[in-house]
């Protein structure tokens, strides 16, 4: 009996949860839509969000893109197959590793900022006097953010895959002497112009998510200093678990028929 | 009674179990000051909350200016909420802008002065509070008495017809609530406005409220003018007024 409590209260918050995600976004989709934008915020949102989120996505994505050259170049290399680690590294990079490792970085990073600025403000009685100030806190505070990082997650993920490419080439021609030609010309054979658009419209969403639930944990906080901890902690994670569930679904979507 | 500019009608509301308002009525008189006192945890807070559409009661209407906002979608609230001024206990002010960025929010997001004109407005609101030199300051550079005049400030700029005042002495020295119940005693007057205050601090109520209204275990029990709710035979309300641990009020 009292599983199927838990159930009943697990699935009904669940429900609550998407509702309300749901509702926040579609508010500020109308905000967008009626062009009610603070432009000058959302480009400080751009630089804070996206600009400063540049060097750990860059440090990342190469350090995975030089790993993934050094597993797959030796085994390649061996094989007799080293003409197609460009291809593997560039291919995987532009539809998984650049979106997915840039949206990651920036849901640890900039997620859990968003939860805690919003939650701070909410302790704070911020968002109460922004509300009586007859100001829409999804217009004020969530669309500029969401902006930005609809806007600044596909460049980060180009920058993404550029740098893992590169990384990845480098160490294909230190480690397996593959050259910089032959691992070019394999990953331009593999990877169109497609690949790299649809890894791009990948981060669009993997954005939205996490602005939309940085925000709406931040907007959710009660209970002081611990409650602006546990919102922050639950962004990340809620954010991460939907990055890899969405990524899975516009994989499916997006490649599904090319494979 | 003179004319009523924002009515409680026969309000209930709960926090989870606990229940906060239970059939309150309060008629709020225009062009007054009606201070609201009560033990802490009443309700107090929650009335002025109420009173600008920022909580909805469980039961009961909340009329101003003769409409029942209870019913209110948020996009009208929104737009209602402008009209009515609320200066917070802790001032809750933008700690990411200057205090002349933060007085100066509501005109720029809901008007259609010009830049000129909204740093006269917001300069010279400044100056009726005694913060003229405090409009390029961040409000972690500002006391606490000059926080609640900069909160007092960014309130009353539009000019609105209704002031809510959350606890606006508490915690400060007796100069610096001396000085803010005056602010109050002051814009009240310059705004030809309404003014609804809550406060425990009886001096102060008594320098500036014209009615008092007592709030006890839900409900407004008391109602009147300072003199008369001074007077007032009711046991509650003595006891509330001497500060007293002895009479009928649960410890």
């Amino acid at each position: 009996m009292k599983m199927l409590e838990d159930f009943g209260k697990g699935t009904t918050q669940f429900f609550e949860y998407a509702g309300g995600l749901t509702e926040l976004g579609g508010e500020s989709l109308s905000f967008i839509g009626k062009l009610k934008i603070r432009v000058t915020e959302t480009i400080k949102q751009c630089y804070l969000l996206g600009l400063q989120s540049l060097i750990i996505v860059i440090l990342t994505s190469l350090f995975t893109g030089m790993v993934f050259s050094l597993e797959s170049a030796q085994q390649a290399v061996s094989y007799g197959f080293g003409n197609l680690v460009g291809s593997a590294v560039a291919y995987t990079s532009a539809r998984e590793l650049g979106p997915m490792l840039s949206a990651v970085v920036v849901a640890g990073r900039v997620g859990a900022a968003i939860a805690a600025e919003i939650g701070s403000m909410v302790v704070t009685e911020q968002i109460e006097a922004l509300q009586s100030l007859g100001l829409a806190p999804a217009r004020f505070l969530v669309v500029p953010r969401l902006l930005a990082l609809i806007i600044m997650l596909p460049l980060l993920a180009v920058f993404a895959d550029v740098v893992s490419i590169g990384g990845g080439a480098w160490i294909a021609n230190t480690y397996a002497h593959i050259s910089y030609d032959s691992f070019m010309s394999s990953a331009r054979q593999t990877v169109g112009f497609q690949d790299i658009l649809k890894g791009l419209s990948k981060s669009v969403v993997f954005g939205i998510i996490i602005a939309l639930v940085g925000a709406y944990q931040g907007l959710g906080t009660r209970g002081g200093a611990a409650g602006v901890g546990k919102a922050t902690t639950g962004a990340v994670v809620i954010s991460i678990i939907l990055i890899f569930v969405s990524n899975f679904i516009l994989s499916y979507i997006l490649f599904g028929n090319s494979h | 009674m003179s004319n009523v500019i924002a009515r409680l009608d026969d309000v209930s509301m709960n926090y989870g179990e606990r229940v906060v308002l239970q059939n309150c009525s309060l008629d709020v008189v225009e062009g007054a000051i009606t201070c609201i006192i009560g033990l802490s945890g009443a309700g107090k807070s929650t009335i002025l909350r109420l009173l600008n559409g920022l909580r909805k009661p469980e039961s009961g209407h909340v009329y101003v200016k003769g409409t029942d906002i209870c019913h209110m979608p948020e996009h009208e609230l929104i737009n209602f909420r402008s009209a009515i001024g609320f200066a917070f206990q802790f001032a809750a002010l933008f700690d990411s802008m200057t205090i002349g960025e933060n007085v100066a929010l509501p005109l720029r997001e809901n008007t259609s002065m010009s830049e000129s004109e909204i740093e006269k407005t917001a300069r010279g609101t400044l100056e009726s509070v005694g913060l003229e030199n405090n409009y390029d300051n961040f409000p972690s550079e500002l006391s606490g008495g000059m926080l609640k005049r900069a909160g007092f400030a960014r309130a009353v700029v539009t000019n609105p017809a209704i002031v809510l005042y959350d606890e606006p002495t508490t915690g400060l020295d007796p100069i610096i609530t001396h000085l803010l119940t005056d602010t109050i005693k002051r814009l009240r007057a310059q705004l030809n406005g309404t003014a609804v205050v809550i406060s425990h601090d009886l001096q102060s109520i008594f320098m500036m409220a014209d009615y008092v209204a007592m709030l006890f275990e839900g409900a407004i029990i008391a109602y009147d003018s300072v003199t008369k709710i001074r007077a007032s035979m009711n046991p509650i309300v003595q006891q509330f007024l001497q500060g007293s641990e002895v009479g009928p009020i649960p410890l």
